[in-house]
Parts: structure tokens; sequence; C-alpha cells
């Protein structure tokens, strides 16, 4: 037990820090080394937390609380959630308090907006992990697509999506 | 630079428990609105500016979105305490809410009906990501040089599996200082950046 504790911390400690853009910039991470490398849980596992993690209110990050709890129960919840807030929140306050000082100095904004095509990069290449990983083949896409052109174009609340695609793909059964 | 607050600060447990409510209710997502329509306009603790800024921060700096606006709105209420506990009412309750709905469903991850269910939520979130992605990229999209670096990173993360570490720690600096110089060679003084 103690052993993958520690190796949840060795993992997503150092994750932490590279979520940039959000949470969302780690998953192909989250993915490989959860499944992949250290096999703590399978691809179907996987693809449970993801959804769950969406459903769930606070920060879609609890996606790597559920992956922790799968894995290891309470403590690994605990331990993972640890591991993935906190370096980059102390880091942050930090930061927070710099950029009062400098604020508007060109090196400043230069990171601030250097920072945006690396974050796109990473984002999308999550969407693409996800996708990979996901079942139901073509109605994954199906639905997947629809729902990235309802949420760019109308104002749909996210969980109603959520909560179709749950249904159709319960009414259809494509996987 | 600190704008003074538009009504006296909250308390701490008043902090807390407000991050704590919202951290509780926001099923599906779209936390950052939520987080506006309750401190700007319901309890009017910031103001919109400093929302927006404190928003662009957050995707800006490493770490989780919301946990660092929390962190920023904590911080400007009631300094490093304030950060302390918006940060941990954001995360906590929402944590033990997300174990609870996990427990839960391993009572029915035999039935294949949750296993459906989930799979085709988890295609419905697939579309949140790429919303943001795209929203992400079109603001990336403002020259030659921010697109090529969005799609080596896409590219050394998604077709060729490289390791993450080595991917920002080339990609992000030259981004950087890529920014960097098209800042100095727009800037003339006297006129904004």
């Amino acid at each position: 037990m103690a052993e993958i504790l520690i190796q949840f911390v060795r993992v997503f400690a150092p994750l932490s820090f590279l979520t940039i853009g959000g949470g969302q910039s780690i998953i192909p991470a989250i993915h490989q080394q959860s499944v992949v490398v250290h096999q703590w849980i399978t691809n179907t596992e996987f693809l449970d937390m993801f959804a769950l993690s969406r459903l769930a209110p606070g920060p879609k990050t609890l996606l790597v609380t559920l992956v922790g709890w799968q894995a290891a129960g309470l403590a690994g919840a605990l331990v993972a959630s640890f591991a993935i807030f906190v370096p980059s929140a102390v880091l942050v306050y930090y930061l927070a308090k710099l950029w009062a000082r400098y604020e508007g100095r060109p090196m400043i904004i230069a990171i601030e907006r250097g920072l945006v095509p690396v974050a796109a990069g990473m984002i999308l290449a999550a969407t693409g992990t996800i996708l990979q990983a996901a079942e139901g083949g073509i109605w994954a896409w199906g639905v997947a697509a629809a729902s990235t052109v309802a949420l760019l174009y109308t104002r749909v609340s996210p969980f109603l999506l959520l909560g179709l695609g749950g249904l159709l793909f319960v009414l259809v059964q494509p996987a | 630079m600190k704008t003074p607050p538009l009504r006296s600060p909250p308390s701490l447990i008043t902090l807390f428990l407000a991050f704590s409510r919202l951290g509780v209710t926001s099923f599906g997502g779209g936390l950052s609105g939520w987080i506006m329509r309750e401190f700007v306009h319901s309890r009017k603790w910031i103001s919109e500016k400093e929302f927006v800024s404190g928003l662009a921060l957050s995707q800006a700096f490493p770490g989780i979105n919301v946990v660092n606006l929390a962190i920023w709105i904590g911080y400007r209420l009631r300094g490093g305490q304030g950060a302390l506990v918006a940060a941990l009412g954001m995360v906590v309750p929402a944590m033990g809410v997300a174990i609870l709905m996990a427990v839960a469903f391993s009572q029915v991850a035999h039935s294949k009906t949750a296993h459906l269910a989930l799979a085709g939520i988890a295609a419905a979130a697939i579309g949140l990501s790429l919303e943001m992605g795209l929203r992400t990229a079109k603001h990336a999209m403002d020259g030659l040089a921010p697109i090529m670096i969005m799609a080596g990173t896409f590219a050394a993360i998604f077709v060729f599996r490289l390791n993450l570490v080595g991917v920002i720690a080339i990609a992000a600096p030259c981004s950087v200082a890529v920014a960097w110089l098209r800042i100095r060679r727009r800037h003339r003084p006297g006129k904004p950046l």
C-alpha cells in the first residue's frame, strides 16, 4: 500500500506543475501513467472515472482523486489529491503576489501570452487522448462532435449534454 | 494593484462556506461561471474587472484553474489565510462528493447500463474538452509562430507521445521568447502593450 502511495506522489506532484491551461492539459499524462505505465487501473476504469469526474461538482481534476480511489481506496484518493493540488497551489500563491508587483511589464505579458499556444496544444492533445480511449466507436465520435457544436454555438447547460450523452448510449448500446 | 473592496471583506468562515457551497453544487462543470455569478454579481465581493483579471491569470499560471481562481479571490479578500480557506472550500467538500459518487457507482459497476451511461457521458464530456481546446486555439492563432508551436506541442504529446516535462521544457520558453520578441517589436513608448 505504501508503495503505490509513494508512486502517486512521484507521478502526480510533478504533473501538478505541468497543468498549463488547466487540469485538462495533463489528461494524456494521467492516462499514460495510470493505465499504461503503472497499470493502476484499466482503460475502462479510467473512462468510468473520467465520466464521473465530469458529472461530479467541483474541479474536474478530481479525476486524479478518483483514480487514486479506484487504485488504492481512501488513502489513495487523499494522497493523489494532495499531490495534484497542493504543489501548484503553493506556487500560484507566490506567483500571485509577484504578479501584483510586476503587473504590466513586458516579460509578464510575454509569459501570459506565450503560454497560450502551448496550453492550446496540450488541451487538444487531451481531447485526442480521451477520444482514442473512448468506447462506442462512431457513436462516441458523433456524440463528442454534437456536444462540441452545442457548446460552441448555444448556451446549453453542460450537465444536460452529459445527461443526454448517457441516455443516448443506454438506448443505442454502441459499446 | 489593489482596488478597494466593494463591501467589507467576509470572515474566513463565510469565505470557506461560500466556496464550499459552490464546490458541492457545481454539477457538470462551468465552475468559473458559477464563481462569477456568486462572487461578483450576487455577493459583490469583487468587481468583474478583478474577476476577469484573476481568471486570465488562473489559466496562465500552472495549476488547476478554479483552484487558482479561488486562491486569487481568497487572497484579495483576506490575504494568505483567505487564499487557503478559499482553496480548501473549493476542493475538499467536492472531493467528498466525488468519492461518494464513485462508491455509489461501484455498487452498480457490473451493470451494463451503468457502463453504457458513463461511456455516453464520457463522449459528451469530450465536447467540453474540445470546446475549450478550440477556444484556446483561437486565442493562440495570432501568427505563424504561435500556430506552429501549438501544432508542435499537440503532435509531440499526442502523436509522438513524448515526455510531457520535456515537451513543456522546450515549448514554453520558446513560446514566451516569441511573445516577448513580438511585444518588443510592436511596442513604442507611450503605445499600450
